[in-house]
């Protein structure tokens, strides 16, 4: 098919939209409201083109191509028309982007920019707004709102709980949880998804950077600092680096220059987690316990299951999260150890998740008035960290892990992408059960982007059946299908976020899908790479339970390594 | 039937929606029939709460639907609802004053409640009595050719009803 | 020439009644042929919407018609938001059995086999009568399966809106009787493809579809002599403002403004503009008033005749008064979706408020013009593109009663002046 547009002749296919054609065309034609994963809504109309034969000024977005179309993107008529639709904006808008939290990644701000726009004709007419921040994950500041509808699009559409959604009509429309409440008291699971998808800066999580800087020059403290495995394919986008490189080694040298008495990797506990999660689904398979065994170290989720599910909650194995195993740990077994009081130590974590932030503070993970986990951070805060104290990721040299908890294997690793636990725990079942080697431990049919994978895996003699989702929506479809009986599944690993971590809540921006299967990627890669790939060959986890464990799910384990769940569905 | 704080009760929630469908696409007939049958003409917390929970729907969706329509309200009204018509064709030359007239008559301004929480007072868009300008609408009758003594009549034979009961 | 739509009685009329007076020969003879010759009929009457948009019923009924589904829907839209109109109420409250007929013969040229009345919930005090009558002509056999016995199924439900003169667009109204906030869909894909619940409808006005009893009563040829060339049949104007006889009157097109005012409303005393269309419609001044009431009269004008509400203003009507009150009703009706309309509306809104008490400066104008280009070019449906139609018509004939307001002077005296007012 032949259109033309800005008077050259661009062959497409039937079914693009002008959007697309532009692309081909290699013409920039400028967006806001729209975005690659979610259904295009056309609001914001700053794609709009002048479309011959059309009286009015057509969305891009929107607007499929027909034979012989003939298209203008940028005469002086469509340039008007934009640049009085982001002025009309930019007069509803909180301008402060200097001290604003996406200072340099706005969208708003390039768009700007790429309009040229150094003047506003129109009045500002903002009235400002109080900043919600009354829980511990995300902050919500509707002052630079400027009403795409992606965040009511990603709660709703992509993971199915509707914390917000459009209130109300007109110049009073806005964005956000009933009555205007914080989102503590509407079903938000934390995930942290509206974040990912907002242009502007309007929400954000709560930072932590300073109080963690401020706790490595206390000199009484003992900070340690532990990375997801999420993190090493993801940060080096905030330093320009493509996603999915792997920056592994890079981290413990940065955290150590910024100050960290110790750098542990979160992938130890992953691998510890497989064994003590493999241990308590073979437990159930053996003695008729409660199946199908649902995987818990997503937080995300686990607020999901609590808020809308908790009858299903029997069903949640009961082991911690990595990021709270380490905590607890840290602050026993390497407490003791090293000779420091638990009050005197602080676990910094680094997640790609904002409901980690929530998961800390939750009462159970807490011993005597001591956190297990005093700060966790998104990589955004940790990129922002880096660069703050003045290094660049790129430039430093490569250095290890630090001991007890530096060994890890590719198990543990892939925890990152959707898929990953499952695979880990299969890797790990398989040869504990059948006492022979698994020869092809690459189980691709649980990997990658797609909502709802399933597999089947002869262990021994029984053919262990399983599931894996990611998004809330796909969890939402999986429990409904275990309260109506038709759950044909032993085990089941639930993600909250699109992709897994990877695709977190508190991963760089901006995180499309497209961008996620470059990390998966990543994380596939670097566990390809690793020497050890299975959790129950880790030698450090293995010295773990000669020394403090006993095994797993020991009385001492389940005390320190298990944890219970709530009914807050209200 | 009524909770102390004079509205619906959680219990009908379940009668109207089970007669008129539980389904999503049900919610706001379902909205407009529970909102008729409060007595302050507007939809609770705890119903829409309800509502939401029987319809597997979130709370944040149906208050926000809820808020969308000019019919429906979240927020306590009177008993009865006084809604007067400021767009152009009744509003700019009677209707102003009509506003003033119901204001000194009732004591309250546009938006509020009077004391013994009988009447409420808004503003509507056009309600096609037109050709009756000034006109308002009072619960679900509309009132045309309105002037200072049928205002009077009009809230005094409401009044009486009320007595009467 | 006798009226097509409205008896001069008032009385509303019983089933006994209409039944008495032809009510249902229409659709009896109907029945007996085949959809498309009905669909035929249609477009050789040149019918267009009567709501506003003024579309090609025939052609709009014919892509219903054409599409392949398990189920298709029929939806009459009676909405009526647009300020100034009270036709359909008239239509509905004098006899509902003519427009649920008018529904029934167009579900069976379209092949649809669910119908929504969809009424605005001011009107509520109309629903009783309306859900009385439908009972009984399901009783009769009008309603239901196999009416008439010709095998054809159909049956109304009643719809209440609930307060949003956005929902009076199709897909807005559609979105409502889904069940959620009046949020215009985008277009393409068309109602007649993608509509109520993803299949194909047919949504036209109250005033259309009763139009379509008379065609098929008298045929698209004797239909066509009432009207002019380009504007077939009748059209129902609702009058207000400060004419003596305010009310609802069928007129031919073709008819002038002046003949409407003077020989069906008893005339009205300096006229200064007349907005015709609604709040949504142009505002001319009482120079024009001989202009023809047509489609192709005022396309001349690049304007059309809407909803047909004609608001006549006299001499103590404050044109800017007027405007500020107009833009505050687009303000609160409009979804807030699009940034056009939304902020657009915002601004216009506080621009003429702020020039009624004095504030502002000549630069305004500038503002309101471009502001009200951007909205008719850009927004997302009807309601932005058209809301500030009246603005733009009146700042040609009448910019200098605006501006004077800056010298703190209305001629009218509607205009109050505080010192330095509220912004």
């Amino acid at each position: 098919m032949k259109i033309t547009m800005n008077n050259t002749e661009v062959v497409v296919t039937e079914n693009m939209t002008i959007l697309d054609a532009a692309k081909l065309a290699k013409v920039k034609i400028p967006t806001l409201c729209y975005h690659p994963d979610l259904e295009v809504k056309a609001n914001c109309r700053v794609c709009v083109v002048e479309v011959e034969g059309m009286r009015n000024l057509q969305a891009a977005c929107l607007t499929k191509v027909s034979e012989g179309m003939v298209i203008y993107t940028n005469n002086k008529r469509v340039r008007e028309s934009r640049r009085i639709i982001v002025e009309l904006i930019l007069a509803n808008h909180d301008q402060t982007c200097t001290t604003c939290h996406s200072n340099g990644v706005c969208e708003l701000q390039q768009l700007t920019e790429d309009l040229n726009i150094k003047e506003n004709r129109y009045d500002h007419v903002l009235e400002q707004e109080e900043i919600m921040m009354g829980n511990p994950s995300v902050v919500r500041d509707m002052s630079k709102c400027i009403k795409c509808g992606r965040c009511v699009q990603v709660c709703n559409d992509v993971q199915k709980v509707g914390a917000i959604y459009n209130i109300g009509r007109s110049t009073e429309m806005r964005m956000g949880p009933a009555y205007d409440y914080d989102l503590t008291k509407v079903s938000c699971t934390y995930c942290g998804q509206c974040i990912n998808v907002c242009p502007v800066g309007a929400i954000y999580e709560k930072s932590d950077v300073v109080s963690v800087l401020n706790a490595i020059e206390d000199p009484t403290k003992h900070v340690v600092a532990q990375i997801a495995p999420s993190i090493r394919v993801s940060v080096g986008e905030m330093f320009g680096l493509e996603p999915g490189t792997a920056v592994t080694y890079k981290l413990p040298s940065a955290l150590r220059k910024i100050g960290f008495d110790r750098v542990f990797d979160t992938d130890f506990t992953a691998d510890l987690t497989i064994l003590e999660e493999g241990t308590e689904l073979l437990g159930r398979l053996e003695n008729n316990g409660v199946l199908p065994m649902l995987t818990s170290c997503s937080p995300g989720w686990i607020n999901y299951i609590e808020q809308f599910y908790p009858e299903l909650i029997p069903h949640l194995s009961s082991c911690k999260s990595p990021q709270q195993m380490f905590g607890t740990l840290a602050k026993t077994y390497y407490a003791e150890k090293i000779g420091v009081e638990p009050k005197d130590m602080v676990v910094v974590s680094f997640m790609p998740c904002t409901a980690k932030k929530f998961e800390a503070k939750r009462e159970e993970m807490y011993r005597e008035g001591v956190a297990d986990v005093d700060f966790a951070l998104t990589t955004r805060e940790l990129g922002e960290m880096i660069k703050m104290q003045g290094y660049n990721l790129v430039d430093l040299e490569e250095e290890p892990f630090d001991e007890p908890f530096g060994i890890t294997t590719g198990a543990g690793l892939i925890f990152g992408a959707s898929g990953g636990v499952m695979e880990a725990a299969l890797r790990t079942v398989y040869e504990v059960v059948t006492g022979e080697e698994l020869e092809n431990i690459n189980l691709t049919a649980v990997r990658g982007l797609e909502g709802v994978k399933e597999a089947a895996v002869m262990v021994g003699d029984l053919e262990v059946k399983v599931a894996v989702t990611n998004s809330l929506k796909n969890a939402k479809m999986v429990l409904e299908k275990i309260k109506n009986g038709e759950a044909d599944y032993h085990f089941i690993e639930i993600m909250c976020c699109p992709g897994g971590c990877i695709g977190g809540g508190g991963q760089p921006r901006p995180t499309t899908n497209e961008i996620r299967i470059k990390r998966i990627e990543g994380i596939y890669t670097a566990d390809q790479k690793m020497t050890l790939r299975k959790s129950h060959k880790n030698p450090a986890v293995l010295k773990l339970y000669e020394d403090f464990l006993e095994k797993p799910n020991s009385h001492k384990a389940h005390e320190l390594l298990h944890t219970k769940y709530f009914d807050r569905k209200n | 039937m009524f909770s102390k704080g004079g509205d619906i009760m959680v219990g009908k929630v379940l009668e109207i929606v089970d007669k008129l469908g539980r389904k999503e696409d049900k919610l706001i007939e379902i909205l407009i029939e529970l909102q008729n049958q409060s007595v302050y003409n507007y939809l609770s917390k705890d119903v829409i709460k309800e509502v939401a929970n029987l319809l597997d729907i979130s709370e944040t969706k149906v208050y926000g639907i809820a808020n969308f329509y000019s019919m429906l309200s979240t927020q306590k009204r009177g008993r009865h609802v006084i809604q007067i018509c400021n767009s152009a064709p009744c509003y700019i030359k009677e209707g102003q004053h009509l506003v003033t007239i119901f204001e000194d008559i009732l004591g309250i301004n546009i938006g509020e409640v009077t004391e013994d929480k009988m009447f409420s007072l808004e503003y509507t868009s056009c309600i096609g009595a037109c050709d009756q300008a000034p006109a308002a609408r009072i619960d679900e009758m509309i009132y045309g050719e309105l002037d200072r003594a049928k205002v009077f009549n009009i809230l005094a034979s409401l009044r009486r009803e009320e007595t009467d009961e | 020439m006798s009226n097509l739509l409205f008896e001069r009685s008032d009385t509303l009329l019983s089933f006994d009644d209409y039944q008495q007076a032809d009510g249902f020969k229409v659709l009896q003879c109907v029945l007996k042929k085949p959809p498309l010759e009905i669909i035929d009929e249609i477009k050789a009457s040149n019918l267009v919407g009567r709501g506003g948009a003024g579309f090609p019923v025939g052609i709009k009924m014919s892509s219903v018609q054409r599409m392949e589904s398990d189920i298709k829907y029929l939806v009459c839209n009676a909405d009526e938001g647009e300020p100034g109109t009270f036709k359909d109420r008239e239509l509905l409250s004098r006899n509902p059995l003519k427009v649920i007929e008018s529904m029934i013969i167009s579900a069976y040229a379209i092949g649809a086999s669910k119908g929504y009345l969809y009424v605005r919930g001011e009107y509520a005090y109309l629903k009783a009568p309306i859900l009385e009558a439908l009972e009984v002509l399901r009783g009769e056999g009008y309603l239901g399966k196999n009416i008439c016995d010709s095998g054809f199924d159909f049956d109304i439900e009643y719809r209440s809106g609930i307060g949003a003169y956005i929902c009076g667009e199709e897909t807005a109204l559609i979105e409502s009787i889904e069940g959620r906030s009046g949020d215009p869909r985008n277009k393409p894909p068309y109602t007649a493809e993608v509509g109520l619940w993803g299949k194909p409808t047919l949504v036209n006005n109250v005033e259309t579809l009763a139009n379509i009893l008379p065609i098929m009563d008298l045929g698209a040829e004797v239909y066509k002599t009432y009207g002019t060339e380009k504007s077939a049949g009748t059209k129902l104007f609702s009058v207000s403002g400060s004419v003596i006889n305010k009310g609802v009157y069928e007129v031919p097109f073709g008819t002038t403004l002046r003949q409407l005012i003077d020989e069906e409303c008893g005339g009205a005393e300096h006229i200064k503009f007349i907005q015709v269309g609604g709040s949504s419609g142009i505002i001319l001044p009482e120079s024009m008033i001989d202009i023809e009431l047509s489609y192709e009269a005022f396309s001349e004008l690049d304007a059309g005749l809407g909803s047909g509400a004609i608001y006549v203003a006299d001499e103590s009507v404050c044109v800017l008064d007027y405007l500020k009150v107009t833009a505050a009703f687009f303000k609160h009706e409009s979804c807030g979706k699009c940034t056009p309309c939304r902020e657009g509306n915002r601004h216009i809104e506080r621009i003429l408020r702020n020039l009624s008490q004095g504030i502002g400066s000549k630069e305004d104008i500038d503002t309101l013009q471009r502001t009200s280009l951007v909205m008719k070019e850009a927004s997302f449906c009807g309601l932005g593109q058209t809301a500030t139609s009246g603005l733009v018509s009146a700042l040609k004939y009448f910019e200098d009663e605006i501006l004077l307001h800056l010298e703190e002077k209305c001629h009218t005296g509607v205009c109050s002046f505080p010192k330095g007012g509220d912004q």
